[in-house]
């Protein structure tokens, strides 16, 4: 495989105890998820709250190892790694987080936070404020403003200052997790910008999470559609789009607001008794229960991740 | 015709050490029953100054209302002492927040937090407040098992937790309902499940609501009018199909281009350059000119009146039907 990243069979699991009991009950937050990305381009995984999202890419940069599965990155074995080989592949890879707010400390100047990376490095001071003066432009900010505090900026403004932040390192892969959910649609389009500009000229890699399909759409080279922790459905975007298989993409999709999907004449008599006490299904497809076209065979055994076409997988017995 | 509520010129302000924050700057708004009337805007734009005017939530000082009158029903809310404000409130309009976590109680269960609504209004025995508590929550898509007025909020999901909230701010048939960006904390699929109820509610009662959002996305879904404000300010208000179709003010074309969509791939996103500028600090002028394309130096000096272009269409910029600049279309 000559994929730039590329997971596989990745599982996360967390343990919980019982009371009394010794048994160890686990949750599956990522259930045999593996996906491939290619240098200098965006993987958008979209999932609602809750599927696994975040876990998943916290188990890829080894911030929270993986309970097993394979994480190569570059032609290296991340799980393969002593913890002092794998803190110089971790600057190769960064995270940038959803909330701008409590991403950034916010007792310390913002050259202080970008200096941190550099320090560990070995960086001389007047190196160190060169670089911070050219990532701050590079993002955006007056690089006048180095030595003010997190609470001067704006929401949007953080943000960019976050991902000058993850840019010290000079990686090459990115895991943007929701970056711009928390900020408004005038500033979202600045970040996605800048963002899409920053890919171009430092040839970036992105992993970008987000629970918004049309921002999947618009950014991203492939993306994969994550249900409680197993990729349902898995292609290139323009395939995506024209051709979504699985039934929980197909609701996703309808889900997007502004296609005036609200019949005005709905009295809710479709509706189905919605949310129940759900529970994981013990065996079968994870999403039967929702599903609008489940079968008895649903129940009984978990559709496999297969493929219809070139490079477009799905997990469903109709597809 | 008669209107539901009527909004005239309201003006409130912040009280800061330097000077003011100007929340609201004259904004006139009018909602009949049975009507939807969605206003935009981004965060710090006025939206929830507006919505807890009306209830009557907002703490004076600091905040003051300069000028400007409420009219729901033909009285002015404004003008109305503490407890008659509690009468309101409510009763006759319902409130649905953006945080449901945040607002329901979580040391009682929903069972207690709907019946205690009824029973401070109607004064109906706790029996029968439990059996309208539990048609409610029905209503609201809960089957009809008695376990949710048991549960904790804690117990409920996102989307749970924001049906037992609707079914508190509609117990007491109010005539008017505002919803607080009541679906930015959902998942999308959640979202057009809590919109769908939101809107068979309103038939099914016919009330006027007002709906807030940031999301003109959510608000094409659901409102038959909207008013997109800015710094304090409605810039733009319109029946919907107007709005979409044919927006007037820049501030409106902009919002529009710069979400991203999948038909927009490989072309680079429309965004507005700068912030929304801070409540204390309001430029002169026209509030949205340091952002604006079109601005000049008129812009700078003269707050544009705001005009009635086309059958309601209402906006207020110096430039409508003029010019538009090719490079942003």
């Amino acid at each position: 495989m000559d994929r730039f990243l590329s997971i596989k069979n990745l599982e996360k699991r967390y343990y919980g105890h019982g009371f009394l009991s010794r048994k160890r009950s686990a949750v599956r937050a990522v259930d045999g998820v593996s996906l491939g990305i290619d240098g200098n381009t965006v993987f958008g995984l979209v999932g609602e709250s809750g599927c696994g999202k975040t876990t998943l890419v916290r188990a890829v940069l080894y911030l929270d190892p993986p309970t097993s599965g394979e994480v190569w990155f570059d032609g290296t074995l991340l799980g393969g790694l002593r913890s002092r080989e794998l803190r110089s592949y971790r600057k190769r890879m960064q995270i940038v987080f959803q909330d701008p707010n409590s991403a950034l400390n916010p007792k310390m100047r913002i050259q202080d936070s970008l200096a941190e990376g550099l320090i560990n490095r070995g960086w001389a001071h007047q190196k160190r404020i060169k670089r911070i003066e050219e990532l701050l432009d590079l993002v955006g900010i007056s690089p006048a403003h180095r030595s003010r505090y997190p609470h001067e900026f704006s929401g949007g403004q953080k943000q960019r200052i976050v991902i000058a932040r993850a840019l010290t390192m000079e990686p090459d892969f990115l895991a943007l997790d929701e970056p711009v959910s928390n900020l408004d649609v005038s500033i979202q389009a600045q970040i996605i910008n800048l963002l899409l500009d920053l890919k171009k000229e430092l040839a970036l890699t992105y992993l970008f999470i987000s629970h918004d399909l049309n921002l999947v759409a618009y950014l991203s080279d492939r993306i994969g559609v994550m249900y409680n922790g197993r990729i349902m459905e898995i292609s290139s975007t323009d395939e995506m789009i024209n051709n979504p298989c699985h039934p929980y993409t197909l609701k996703l999709f309808s889900s997007v607001p502004g296609k005036q999907t609200i019949d005005k004449t709905d009295d809710g008599s479709s509706e189905r008794a919605i949310e129940k006490w759900t529970t994981m299904p013990a065996a079968g497809c994870l999403y039967a229960d929702q599903c609008i076209a489940e079968q008895q065979r649903c129940r009984q055994v978990a559709p496999e991740l297969r493929e219809i076409r070139k490079g477009h997988r799905v997990a469903c017995f109709r597809a | 015709m008669g209107n539901l509520l009527t909004i005239k010129n309201l003006d409130v302000s912040f009280e800061q050490e330097q000077s003011d924050a100007r929340a609201l700057r004259g904004v006139d708004l009018s909602l009949s029953s049975g009507e939807t009337h969605a206003l935009v805007g981004e965060s710090g734009s006025g939206k929830t100054v507006t919505s807890m005017c009306i209830l009557g939530l907002l703490p004076i000082p600091p905040a003051n209302v300069n000028s400007g009158e409420i009219i729901f029903h033909g009285k002015n809310l404004l003008s109305l002492s503490e407890s008659e404000k509690r009468k309101v409130r409510g009763k006759e309009i319902g409130m649905i927040f953006q945080e449901p976590a945040k607002y329901l109680n979580p040391a009682y269960n929903i069972g207690e937090q709907i019946t205690e609504t009824l029973i401070t209004h109607f004064q109906t025995d706790r029996k029968s407040a439990t059996g309208q508590a539990l048609e409610f929550l029905h209503l609201v898509g809960f089957g009809k098992s008695r376990r949710i007025l048991n549960s904790y909020p804690h117990e409920l999901s996102g989307g749970m937790k924001q049906r037992a909230m609707i079914a508190m701010a509609i117990c007491c048939h109010p005539a008017l309902l505002i919803a607080d960006e009541p679906t930015t904390a959902l998942d999308v699929t959640l979202q057009l499940q809590i919109l769908r109820l939101i809107h068979r509610l309103k038939i099914k009662f016919t009330m006027g609501i007002l709906f807030i959002s940031h999301d003109l996305g959510v608000v094409n879904e659901i409102s038959d009018k909207i008013s997109v404000i800015y710094a304090g300010k409605i810039v733009e208000s319109a029946v919907k199909d107007q709005l979409f179709e044919n927006p007037l003010h820049p501030y409106t074309k902009l919002l529009l281009l710069s979400i991203p969509d999948a038909a927009k791939r490989g072309t680079r996103l429309k965004a507005i350059p700068g912030t929304v500028p801070d409540a204390g600090h309001i430029p002169a002028g026209c509030s949205f000119h340091p952002r604006c394309p079109l601005a000049e130096d008129k812009c700078k000096i003269e707050i544009p009146a705001t005009v009635d272009y086309d059958n309601g269409h209402l906006a207020a910029c110096h430039f409508i039907g003029k010019k538009w600049i090719d490079s942003y279309q």
